[in-house]
């Protein structure tokens, strides 16, 4: 099952408020998705825990709804 | 013998481990062959464990690293990340780095 961008990025915004979220749909499909992230919680941890805290908020879709979804987190 | 002990002995016995689907040679998916060619390039000796050959272990690789997608990237024995933050140190140098540090 598809996730849309909207949905994607309310699952976000619920976990990291502050994160400011750009969602490239790749091929159109809501299916293949490149993701920036920003938020003042990236800082001070590693590139792992940032992309951890992203799939926290993802609540298990990452990995079965979402394949295709690859992400670049940066500090604020 | 459990999946965690089976990944503790494969990320000790190989100072580059890949989890991967398929294999360095026939990779079965777009993400797993992207770091496999990264390692290739950097001329690094890994080895690639193909998770589409155990279900326990493609399940088991996920909880040990608390991480949700393959493939994963393991250096001497510490969970370095995913395609997303393999490609981002390949590309600023950090990737070759940690390897000629660590190997």
């Amino acid at each position: 099952m598809p996730l849309p961008v909207e949905e994607i990025k309310k699952l976000i915004k619920a976990s990291i408020p502050d994160a400011s979220i750009e969602i490239k749909d790749l091929m159109g499909d809501n299916n293949h998705y490149a993701a920036t992230i920003k938020s003042k919680l990236f800082k001070n941890l590693n590139k792992v825990e940032q992309h951890k805290l992203v799939y926290k908020s993802l609540k298990g879709k990452m990995g079965n709804e979402l394949h295709a979804f690859s992400i670049t987190t940066e500090s604020k | 013998m459990e999946i965690k002990n089976k990944i503790e002995d494969l990320i000790k016995q190989n100072d580059v481990c890949l989890f991967m689907k398929g294999t360095p040679d026939s990779p079965q998916c777009g993400f797993s062959m992207a770091v496999s060619n990264i390692l290739k390039h950097l001329n690094i000796n890994f080895k690639g464990v193909n998770v589409l050959e155990d279900e326990n272990l493609r399940q088991g690789i996920k909880n040990f690293s608390d991480w949700p997608t393959i493939p994963q990237l393991y250096i001497k024995g510490e969970f370095i990340g995913g395609c997303d933050i393999v490609k981002e140190m390949f590309e600023n140098g950090e990737l070759k780095k940690i390897l000629e540090q660590k190997i």
